[in-house]
C-alpha cells in the first residue's frame, strides 16, 4: 500500500520505513519561524539559553512583519530585544522591519523546499505546501523548546485529497476557490488533517497556490500541500534554486486517504466569507449591495504581485468611493519594488489608495487601520473572526483582489464580472 | 464549581482578542482580556476548578499561547470540547492544560447537571451518566504530566548533558 504526501515526508524524517496514521514520530524540522514573537520566546528560556545556547544558528528564521513599524514602545523593546538575540547568537536567517511578511519571505528567499520540514509560532505557517514543502503552526513554547533541542513530536495525520477539475472562469480566483472549499466542509473539516490539492493544478501559479494552502489552517489543517510539478520547478529556477538542491516528495497514487473530495472549478464563482466566521460563504449574489469602509487589499493571502495587477486593472483610471478607506499591503519588499516597477502602486495611489509597509499591518487588530464599532471591512485577508481588526463591534468580509477591488469603486459589495465605471 | 458553556468554532480572538497579542504576555496581563469578546463576565467571576464546556473546533485560528496560558492561570480544571482545532490541542499540552474531547459529554450535559471528572480513570460523569475520554499517548502524557513542555525540555537537557 503506498503512503500520502504526509506520511511519505515524515516516514522521512522519523527516520521509518512505513508510518501509519496516528503514530507519533520524533522529528527534526528544516527551519522554525517566528516573528515578532521572537521576544516573548526568548525570554521564556534565558537561563537554559545562558547555560547550554541554542540548538543551531541556521535553524531558526526571524521576520519582523506583525506590528511593523513599531506601534507603541513596548513594540520597539521587543524588536530590541530580538535584534540583541539575533546579533548575540549570529542567526543566520534575520529579517528586519521593512523586509515583509514571514511567510513571503520563507517562500521568496527559498527557505522552503519541496520536501522540506518547517515548523513556526504563527498559525499561517501551512502556507509552503504551495512549493511541496511539509509545514505547520505550532505555540511560542514549543518555538522556545525547539530552539534549544531542535526537534519536537509530530503524529502522522489523516489525509484529505481534494481533486480540482475543470478550469476557473473570468475574474474567478484561488482566494474563491479555497473560501468556496472552506465554505463546503466548514472550519472544522481539515481538523488534524493533512489535504492534499490534485488534479487540473497545474493552472495554479506559486503566487495562486500561497493563497489557497495559506488559509488551510482555516479549515483545521495541519498542513495542506500541491505536488512539486513544472509549475513549482520554475518558480524555484527563478528565485535561482536549482533542482539538485532539492529532492521533491509526492504522495503515491495508490495511497490511502480518510476522504476524498472533487470539485469542478469550472462552476466557481466569485464568493464572500460573511462575519464572522471564515466558513459562512455566500456567492457574491446574495450579499451584493452591502456598504463598506475600508477595503483591505494584501497581506500573506493576497499581497503578492498577480494579486495587484488583478486589481490594478480593475482600479487603473477609476476613483474609490469616497465612503471608503483602501489600503494596500504588499507581502514583501521585492513585491512592492515590482509594484512600483509595473506601475501598479501609481495606479492604486491615482485612485486614492494608501500604501501600508510590508508587514501583517491591520489583519490582526494592532495598528494601521483598525475598525471602528459598526463599520464593515471587505479584506483579501484569511480571518473575519469578531474583534480580528481590532474592534468587536466592527464586521470583516473576506474576497478576492478583484472583489476587493471593484467594491472600493462602488463603496458597496460588488460583483467583480461587473463592467467598472469612471 | 461553575461550567461555562460556549458553543462551536470559539476562536483564538474570541478567547484573547489579537490586538494585545504583543503587549500581554504574563498571566497577570492576560487575565483581564481573557473571553473578552465572547463572554465579559468570564474574566469576572471565573473561579479555580471550574470548567469549560464548548462544541466543536474549540480554540481555532491564530497560534498565540494567551488563550491557554490564560484559561490554565485563572484554574479551569478542564476544557471539554466535541473536538479542538490542533494548534490549540498542542499548546495545551505543551502548558499543562488538561482538554477533553468527548462530544458524548458536552451533548448530555443541561445546565444544572451535576459533573464529577476523574482525571485519573479518564471519565467525566454527567448526571448520572459516566462518559470515559480516552488517555493521552504516553510519550505525549510524559510532557502534560511534567507541567508542560519547558519543564520537560529541561529535564531532557539536563540528561542529555550528564551523558
Amino acid at each position: 500500500m503506498g503512503m500520502t504526501f504526509a506520511e511519505k515526508i515524515l516516514a522521512k524524517y522519523g527516520g521509518e520505513k512505513k508510518v501509519v496514521p496516528g503514530q507519533i514520530l520524533t522529528i527534526k524540522p528544516d527551519h522554525l519561524l517566528m516573528h515578532d514573537n521572537a521576544a516573548p520566546i526568548i525570554s521564556k528560556i534565558q537561563p537554559e539559553l545562558k547555560e547550554y545556547g541554542i540548538f543551531s544558528s541556521t535553524l531558526p528564521v526571524i521576520v519582523l512583519d506583525h506590528v511593523i513599524p513599531a506601534a507603541a514602545e513596548k513594540n520597539a523593546v521587543q524588536h530590541k530585544q530580538i535584534r540583541e538575540f539575533v546579533k548575540k547568537y549570529r542567526i543566520k536567517h534575520f529579517f528586519d522591519v521593512g523586509c515583509g511578511i514571514c511567510h513571503q519571505i520563507i517562500i521568496e528567499k527559498g527557505l522552503a523546499l519541496p520536501g522540506t520540514v518547517l515548523l513556526g509560532s504563527d498559525s499561517h505557517t501551512c502556507s509552503y505546501g504551495a512549493i511541496g514543502a511539509f509545514s505547520s503552526g505550532i505555540d511560542r513554547t514549543e518555538a522556545a523548546a525547539l530552539l534549544l533541542t531542535g526537534e519536537t513530536w509530530l503524529k502522522v495525520p489523516q489525509s484529505i485529497k481534494i481533486t480540482l477539475n475543470g478550469r476557473l472562469q473570468h475574474m474567478v480566483t484561488a482566494k474563491d476557490v479555497i473560501l468556496s472549499i472552506i465554505g463546503d466542509i466548514s472550519a472544522s473539516g481539515a481538523d488534524y488533517c493533512s489535504v492534499e490539492f490534485h488534479g487540473n493544478v497545474n493552472q495554479f501559479s506559486i503566487e495562486e497556490r500561497f493563497t489557497i494552502a495559506n488559509m488551510g489552517v482555516e479549515m483545521g489543517a495541519k498542513n495542506a500541500v500541491f505536488p512539486v510539478d513544472d509549475v513549482t520547478v520554475n518558480y524555484l529556477k527563478l528565485i535561482k534554486i536549482l533542482k539538485s538542491k532539492y529532492t521533491a516528495i509526492n504522495p503515491d497514487d495508490n495511497a490511502t486517504y480518510d476522504r476524498e473530495l472533487t470539485y469542478d472549478l469550472t462552476m466557481f464563482e466569485p464568493v464572500i466569507a460573511v462575519p464572522h466566521s471564515v466558513d459562512k460563504v455566500k456567492p457574491i449574489k446574495e450579499v451584493e449591495g452591502i456598504e463598506i469602509q475600508q477595503c483591505l487589499l494584501g497581506t500573506c493571502t493576497n499581497g503578492r504581485l498577480s494579486d495587484f495587477q488583478i486589481a490594478a486593472k480593475i482600479l487603473k483610471g477609476k476613483t474609490v468611493h469616497p465612503n471608503v478607506r483602501l489600503l494596500i499591503l504588499p507581502a514583501s519588499r521585492k513585491i512592492y519594488l515590482d509594484a512600483l516597477n509595473e506601475g501598479l502602486i501609481k495606479t492604486f495611489i491615482e485612485a486614492g489608495g494608501t500604501v501600508l509597509p510590508p508587514g501583517c499591518g491591520p489583519c490582526l487588530g494592532a495598528h494601521q487601520g483598525v475598525l471602528a464599532p459598526g463599520e464593515r471591512c471587505l479584506s483579501t485577508s484569511n480571518r473575519n473572526f469578531k474583534g480580528r481588526m481590532g474592534c468587536n463591534e466592527a464586521e470583516i468580509y473576506l474576497a478576492s483582489p478583484a472583489t476587493v477591488a471593484m467594491s472600493a469603486i462602488y463603496g458597496k459589495i460588488t460583483d467583480p464580472r461587473k463592467e467598472a465605471r469612471k | 464549581m461553575k461550567i461555562w458553556q460556549y458553543g462551536d468554532n470559539i476562536n483564538t480572538d474570541m478567547l484573547f482578542p489579537g490586538k494585545y497579542t504583543y503587549t500581554c504576555n504574563t498571566p497577570e496581563e492576560i487575565k483581564p482580556h481573557l473571553l473578552e469578546d465572547l463572554d465579559p463576565l468570564f474574566a469576572k467571576n471565573v473561579k479555580k476548578g471550574d470548567l469549560i464546556f464548548a462544541g466543536r473546533n474549540f480554540g481555532c485560528g491564530s497560534s498565540r499561547e494567551q488563550p491557554v496560558l490564560g484559561i490554565k492561570a485563572v484554574g479551569i480544571a478542564a476544557v471539554v470540547a466535541e473536538s479542538f482545532a490542533r494548534i490549540f490541542y498542542r499548546s495545551s499540552i505543551n502548558q499543562g492544560l488538561l482538554l477533553i474531547e468527548c462530544p458524548e459529554a458536552v451533548r448530555a450535559y443541561q445546565q444544572g447537571d451535576n459533573v464529577c471528572l476523574d482525571v485519573e480513570k479518564g471519565t467525566i460523569m454527567i448526571g448520572s451518566t459516566t462518559f470515559s475520554f480516552p488517555k493521552l499517548p504516553k510519550e505525549i502524557l510524559a510532557i502534560r504530566d511534567s507541567d508542560g513542555l519547558l519543564p520537560y525540555t529541561r529535564k531532557k537537557i539536563r540528561r542529555k548533558k550528564k551523558q
